[in-house]
């Protein structure tokens, strides 16, 4: 093979994967220098954003070893604090469906609500007494009668009863002490449209929530992402004498559209290695043995965050960066030397 | 949901927090959070250490920046036990260095490399140059 294959990739074959290890260590390769250096780091480091919606966000983090960007998915997905209903207090549930399935449900409805404003609710001390700073609360009832006015004939409970159908918006936030300050814009489901409970007449649904901080760790209902994840870049190289021809087309055909695309000499070129699922269906045809070489970029990650609504997916990834800080800083504290 | 382009700014800049509720929060720490575990060399450079509440998120992350150091010869952690909320970390120098000292650096490394990789983020936020709606076609 003529070009030798970089150092930072890893490389895909038809049954193995291989180059997996970051071998970017002092002692490594003789003669080079691959001490921890902030200056180096800083340039190398790059970050492109693709997107950034309301919701979802999709970035690069190229630069950076796989331990510090698992790092941030892990704590993104598990250690950023957020607002979840955590105690429900049942006055009347005449519902079907039970105290306890009710009370879960309602813990897994993601909340609008900036978590920087609150403060830990100490579950584990039994003294501890529930004030505005660390407490939300939320009440939520709903009483189902018959419709009178209902037309002739028709099976929709929606039109035959009133409340026949309860969701997260029918939950109301009720502001306590100062948080009607912290909180100018209310406590509410970010997804207004989730399904709570279904009643007929006569039933009701009568409680009191508690919302308080926690993380994922404890609870996925605490998570401020749906997903967090990302995926190394994908690398397409041909090699030797270019494809043409009707071999071209077979070869663009190995791959999902818009990775491969014919130039005006009729050569497959790659166009947009980024789109490929890398599916390794190439690998399989004998005519592209040794034409071509599918790999990753060792140190390109692509992130994909999806927030439940209570963050915005940008605030999401800093935070997990902040958090990661404080860390090292709480452990670097500790007088080890003594 | 609307679409806004023009106003990416403001939805996105993480707001400043009440300063006053920063400043009242005092993080109680578990003063047994970290440990020298019994066993390490008299001159101190080498050492295993059992940090509690703790796991592969930081374990990985530190293990990576104490490895860039050049006097650590060796740098491992490892989860003994999946219900034990507790990470042990172990750290050989060359003998240059305790491995108290290469934990410490490690731990400064790590904390600047959070601050590099959060002001290029910002920065790469404040350029403004990404699409503010998620592709359909994906």
């Amino acid at each position: 093979m003529a070009e030798k294959k970089p150092r930072n990739r890893v490389g895909i074959e038809a049954d193995r994967v291989t180059d997996v290890s970051s071998t970017d260590f002092p002692g490594y390769y003789p003669g080079e220098d691959h001490s921890w250096n902030l200056e180096k780091f800083q340039e190398n480091l790059k970050i492109h954003i693709e997107y950034i919606s309301e919701l979802n966000a999709e970035f690069d983090l190229i630069g950076v070893d796989a331990s510090i960007a698992n790092a941030f998915r892990r704590i993104m997905i598990s250690e950023i604090p957020t607002l979840a209903i955590e105690y429900v207090y049942i006055e009347n549930n005449t519902s079907i469906i039970q105290d306890e399935v009710l009370a879960h449900r309602l813990g897994l409805i993601p909340l609008k609500a900036n978590p920087d404003y609150l403060r830990w609710f100490k579950k584990d001390d039994p003294d501890f007494e529930p004030t505005d700073y660390d407490t939300v609360v939320l009440q939520l009832s709903a009483k189902c009668t018959a419709n009178p006015n209902a037309p002739e004939g028709t099976t929709d409970p929606k039109l035959l009863y009133n409340n026949a159908h309860v969701y997260a918006r029918d939950i109301v936030y009720e502001p306590q002490g100062r948080q009607s300050e912290w909180f100018p814009e209310g406590i509410a489901a970010t997804n207004p449209d989730i399904l709570i409970a279904k009643l007929r007449p006569g039933q009701e649904i009568d409680l009191t929530m508690h919302c308080i901080l926690g993380i994922g760790q404890d609870h996925a209902k605490f998570s401020p992402v749906a997903t967090a994840s990302y995926r190394l870049l994908p690398t397409i190289d041909i090699i030797g004498e270019p494809i043409t021809g009707e071999l071209a087309k077979k070869f663009r055909s190995c791959f999902p559209k818009g990775v491969i695309s014919i130039n005006s000499k009729g050569e497959a070129v790659v166009k947009d290695a980024r789109k490929d699922t890398v599916s390794r269906e190439v690998l399989r045809h004998p005519e592209f043995e040794g034409r071509v070489r599918l790999g990753r970029q060792r140190d390109h990650f692509i992130y994909t965050v999806e927030s439940t609504g209570a963050m915005t997916p940008d605030e999401i990834f800093l935070k997990s960066v902040q958090l990661l800080k404080k860390k090292c800083q709480i452990l670097r504290k500790f007088n080890l030397a003594a | 949901m609307a679409s806004k382009t023009a106003e990416h700014e403001d939805t996105h800049a993480p707001e400043i927090v009440d300063q006053e509720m920063v400043d009242e929060e005092i993080p109680e720490i578990d003063p047994n959070k970290i440990q020298i575990l019994p066993g390490a060399s008299e001159d101190g450079t080498a050492a295993s250490f059992r940090i509690l509440q703790e796991d592969h998120t930081l374990g990985n992350a530190l293990r990576y920046v104490i490895m860039k150091n050049p006097e650590v010869e060796f740098c491992g952690y490892s989860i003994p036990h999946p219900s034990e909320a507790a990470m042990n970390l172990r750290i050989q120098t060359y003998g240059e260095i305790t491995a108290v000292q290469a934990l410490e650096k490690g731990l400064d490394d790590l904390v600047d490399l959070c601050d590099v990789v959060e002001s290029k983020f910002r920065s790469a936020i404040d350029k403004g140059d990404y699409e503010t709606t998620q592709p359909i076609d994906n």
